[in-house]
């Protein structure tokens, strides 16, 4: 399968997933956000950082960029994007996603591991996962409070839309295994036809026991099958 | 003819800059204070005579980028 990494001014976790769509046999290139051909791919990632400095809004800047044309092109035409942390930022800018995500309620910019529940195993990036799986990732981020409109989320809730939830060990969901005061603890989502998937928490960061674990490794073997 | 537009989070959209701002000036002694929002702003100067038309543009240039219409509101004013 072939994949394509979005690479931003200000993109910081570009090598990691590169690294670990590598590991699960993706043929990977890495696009500059000038560009304005995407080679065809199966998997188009948008990666973590702070594209632009985070100005105006997490993701603003970057979700007007050539590039995301292409992008946008490509999600209506069924391919599988993947927006990890900023990524998620700039798919809820450019629409793909619906919500958006608010400064931590704590205002503090939180790096923890934190543990998430597996919502939804039936589909194309989390297959490989039992449902109420609980996996301990990587949580860094300043605006990860996602905030959507009451129809949304009852849309998210009733489609089953909903990818992660943040929990504590036992897999309880509740306010006090919220780390940043998302909605209904959500740490991740789809869009209808689910096809692309926006998450917070970062899985390219667990997928070697050696730095932390490999909670994150089936979210891309999911996506090899 | 240049323009200055705030933004603002939605009334219902919680603020927490807002909300500290606001605890810190309580802390420190101020009464009757009712509340704080935060918010942006913007001053752009654009090149129309017509006024209706610099405006069209400076509405449009909010919702296409300066502002996030799901949690934002925006004012525009002629400066």
């Amino acid at each position: 399968m072939k994949s394509s990494v979005i690479v931003f001014p200000g993109s910081n976790c570009d090598r990691d997933i590169a690294v670990a769509l590598e590991k699960m046999q993706f043929k990977n290139t890495m696009i500059w956000h000038k560009e304005t051909v995407l080679p065809k791919s199966d998997l188009i990632v948008i990666p973590g950082g702070f594209s632009y400095g985070d100005y105006l809004r997490s993701g603003a800047i970057a979700g007007k960029s050539k590039i995301i044309d292409e992008v946008i092109k490509a999600a209506n035409s069924g391919c599988l994007i993947l927006g990890i942390c900023n990524g998620f930022q700039i798919l809820t800018e450019t629409g793909l996603l619906r919500g958006t995500l608010l400064r931590n309620k704590n205002l503090k910019f939180i790096n923890k591991d934190v543990r998430i529940r597996v919502m939804n195993n039936d589909t194309k990036f989390s297959n490989k996962y039992k449902k109420d799986q609980i996996l301990k990732i990587n949580i860094a981020h300043n605006e990860g409070n996602f905030f959507t409109d009451r129809k949304h989320l009852e849309e998210l809730k009733k489609d089953e839309l909903i990818a992660f939830k943040y929990c504590d060990e036992k897999g309880n969901i509740n306010e006090e295994s919220n780390p940043n005061g998302s909605i209904d603890n959500i740490a991740g989502i789809f869009n209808s036809k689910k096809n692309i998937l926006g998450m917070m928490p970062h899985p390219e960061r667990m997928i070697d026991e050696v730095i932390s674990n490999k909670d994150g490794l089936n979210l891309f073997s999911s996506l090899i099958n | 003819m240049k323009f200055s537009v705030t933004v603002t989070l939605k009334k219902d959209v919680l603020d927490p800059q807002g909300k500290v701002v606001q605890n810190t000036l309580i802390n420190m002694g101020m009464k009757n204070l009712k509340g704080i929002r935060q918010g942006k702003h913007f001053e752009i100067d654009v090149d129309e005579i017509d006024q209706v038309s610099a405006e069209k543009k400076v509405d449009e240039i909010c919702k296409k980028l300066l502002v996030n219409l799901i949690i934002e509101d925006y004012k525009i004013n002629k400066i």
